[in-house]
């Protein structure tokens, strides 16, 4: 079976979310389990670092539509971080960087958090 | 190989969600066999994976125990998958092409795996037998 995992990790008042595996219609679910905590304690600047994401279907991409609006009418943003270039293509094919900021490092992700902020 | 020759493969599964990494080394590990490079090999996997993402959540309505075929065929010019399932037939005329900024609005999306699909793959053509079985080919060039 596919592993998936995520793990979450505040960093200057922004949590990040690490992806680790493959994340496809199987795997979605845990995901969104992570974004419905964070919304629900009012985390609303998050950073989704893909490092270690080895893999992902329409399913993982649906994700982050599905939550995105909530969090940017509360102030805060999904900003995406260290992809592959495989990873990326599948994002780029579906048109995602109009709708979202890509980073190429984690650090350049939460900074721009703090630009918005001060 | 012998150019000539067509291998034949054939992977039934459950429509399980579960099942789909099984899927996927499946494809992963015959097109390998078939001498297809890694990108394409990903790229073959994914429409595959899409496909019956799909059927397990359109044809079976998340129904666990339906049927999903997948016999793959190739040799040195062209890789073939067909995937056959038993479940609700399906028009895929009536799946527009995704419009991110409409997913947006309405906060929710449909369409992006069978638009990966015609992306990623030469060829994507659906037949349904209402009643009977639906079946999609996927091919690609890889000569």
């Amino acid at each position: 079976m596919a592993e998936f995992s995520t793990a979450i990790i505040e960093k200057d008042n922004v949590s990040v979310i690490n992806l680790k595996g493959y994340l496809d219609a199987h795997t979605a679910p845990a995901l969104e389990e992570n974004f419905t905590q964070l919304i629900d304690n009012k985390r609303f600047k998050i950073v989704v670092n893909f490092e270690e994401l080895a893999y992902i279907s329409s399913a993982g991409l649906g994700v982050f539509m599905a939550y995105i609006e909530n969090i940017r009418e509360n102030k805060g943003d999904i900003k995406l971080t260290t992809m592959s270039d495989k990873v990326y293509n599948i994002f780029d094919l579906l048109g995602f960087p109009l709708l979202y900021e890509i980073f190429k490092t984690e650090d350049e992700a939460i900074n721009k958090f703090k630009e918005s902020t001060n | 190989m012998n150019s000539e020759s067509t291998n034949s493969k054939e992977l039934i599964v459950k429509s399980k969600t579960e099942n789909l990494s099984a899927i996927r080394d499946f494809i992963s590990c015959n097109a390998q066999s078939a001498g297809i490079k890694k990108e394409m090999i990903e790229n073959i996997m994914l429409a595959v994976d899409e496909a019956c993402t799909n059927i397990i959540k359109h044809a079976y309505h998340s129904f666990p125990d339906g049927e999903i075929k997948i016999e793959l065929k190739y040799n040195h010019e062209k890789f073939t998958i067909l995937i056959i399932d038993y479940g609700n037939s399906f028009d895929p005329e009536i799946v527009p092409d995704p419009d991110l900024r409409k997913y947006y609005d309405e906060g929710k999306v449909g369409g992006l795996g069978m638009y990966l699909m015609k992306t990623l793959m030469d060829e994507v053509k659906y037949i349904s037998i209402p009643g009977k079985f639906n079946q999609v080919l996927l091919s690609k060039n890889i000569s």
